[in-house]
């Protein structure tokens, strides 16, 4: 990765912009997938509001507050199709448990993030499908795929993250 | 990764209180989550005036994409049949030389059709289209297969109407706002379809199965089989869908319940077609006022 900064004296963003980034990537995250122009058949489209909230969770910690899950939850129920309050629920859930992973693993790397991140995507995707569909639906085999397709994702979201909040400046 | 700075929040109440509150915030959040997905399961349409408003945000612009997708798509084909047109032109005379026959036959047999109905004093309905839209966008993350549709209350779609393709049944309309409306496909795991067999009219139910295709259910009859290929088309029944519109054919041969393939792709549509329901809603009659009419008093006895 290229670590040279071509631009060393260039001003940070002010911290009202820098704290706000966070927020409009995820924000655009959950509305890119309500206007990719397919009407697809089965759900295979990763949550990408999703992966960036976990992204940005885990790779910069105080980016987002610890309360930020529940409105960009609301705003991406808006858009998904998913009962409202089901992502507000879930997404919430997330950062508590990640708050509690956090206490006890204190120095991370990037695989156990991953890893983080991988359960909290498959807890996300299989209790938002038991929230949305009867339980006789059959779409387990699409549920595996969006799950396997979304976790492989992250290390994507993750290099973008980096990027953004490397731009962003060390706004604490 | 280092571990996080500044969890120790020092002496700073300052400090001490915000991240405090964060955490309670954040609690607060789920409960308030655990909240709305109980109203919303409870009363669905609970949200739908929030939902339809954004969602008129995000139509025009997947509208815009889909428009400009589709220019993208269209230059290889442009590319293609300009090579194509001599073949294509005698293929085509061939096939207006073939059609000329089937379509006297076809002619001869509508004339039929309209004097036995006649006879019968059947009328048929004539088919209201409400607007031709396209289907712009989907709930391509979620597990409800549900569809944006860039017409909305302003064009006079309304929840409750059909929606179809040139070629068969896409779904209905759930939600409207201003200029979106969402639409339930018939390959959701909550719609529901009374169906007939074109064959011989066996009545059934198609219930999406959520992955792209429908499940055919016989309705009253058991040890019913299913060819693969038969033909389901819609009955009128329930009085959203015009009959005849159709469904699905059956991809594999089963017993009672049947996997069937939707007849229309509703991402190969050009166009969707808002038609009228089928069977309106009863008005309310003015019952209550009937009630309240009191019948005219008997004159009272003379003294």
């Amino acid at each position: 990765m290229n670590t040279i900064d071509h631009q060393p004296f260039r001003m940070p963003l002010p911290p009202g912009r820098a704290r706000a980034v966070p927020w409009l990537t995820v924000i655009g995250g959950s509305a890119l997938t309500a206007v990719v122009p397919v009407v697809a058949s089965f759900a295979l489209l990763p949550p990408l509001g999703l992966v960036l909230l976990l992204t940005w969770r885990l790779l910069a910690r105080f980016s987002l507050r610890a309360w930020a899950a529940a409105p960009l939850g609301l705003f991406d129920d808006l858009l998904s199709g998913q009962p409202l309050g089901s992502a507000v629920l879930l997404w919430s859930a997330c950062f508590l448990t990640i708050d509690l992973i956090e206490q006890r693993l204190v120095f991370r790397d990037f695989w156990q993030d991953w890893l983080i991140a991988s359960g909290c995507i498959a807890f996300c995707l299989v209790a938002g499908r038991w929230i949305a569909l009867p339980l006789g639906a059959r779409v387990d085999l699409v549920l595996l795929a969006q799950i396997v397709i979304t976790i492989a994702l992250f290390p994507l979201s993750a290099r973008f993250v980096a990027w953004i909040d490397r731009k962003r400046g060390a706004a604490a | 990764m280092a571990p996080a700075r500044d969890r120790r929040t020092g002496f700073s109440r300052r400090r001490q209180y915000s991240a405090f509150f964060a955490y309670v915030l954040a609690i607060a959040g789920a409960l308030v989550g655990i909240a709305l997905l109980v109203v919303s399961s409870f009363n669905p349409p609970a949200f739908a005036a929030l939902r339809m408003t954004v969602a008129s945000v995000a139509a025009p612009v997947a509208s815009g994409l889909d428009a400009t997708v589709g220019v993208v798509r269209a230059v290889p084909d442009a590319i293609g049949s300009w090579f194509r047109v001599h073949g294509e032109n005698a293929e085509l005379r061939a096939q207006v030389a073939r059609d000329a026959r089937l379509l006297t036959r076809a002619r001869v047999m509508a004339y039929d059709n309209r004097r036995l109905r006649a006879l019968l004093a059947l009328r048929d309905r004539s088919e209201d289209v409400v607007v031709t839209a396209r289907l712009v966008a989907s709930s391509a993350t979620s597990a409800r297969r549900f569809a944006l549709l860039n017409a909305g209350r302003f064009q006079g779609v309304r929840p409750g109407m059909p929606v179809r393709g040139p070629v068969g049944l896409v779904g209905r309309v759930l939600e409207t706002g201003p200029i979106a409306a969402r639409v339930l496909l018939v390959t959701d795991p909550e719609s529901l379809v009374p169906v007939r067999r074109t064959r011989d009219g066996l009545p059934a139910l198609a219930a999406g199965r959520g992955d792209g295709r429908v499940d055919i259910r016989s309705v009253n009859a058991t040890n019913v089989r299913f060819q693969p290929g038969e033909m389901f088309v819609t009955t009128g029944t329930g009085g959203i869908y015009p009959p005849g519109i159709p469904v699905a054919a059956i991809a594999a041969s089963a017993i009672d319940s049947a996997i069937a393939v939707p007849i229309a792709a509703p991402d190969a549509l050009d166009f969707a077609l808002v038609e009228r329901p089928f069977l309106p809603m009863p008005v309310s009659t003015p019952r209550a006022a009937a009630a309240t009419h009191v019948p005219p008093q008997a004159p009272p006895p003379a003294p």
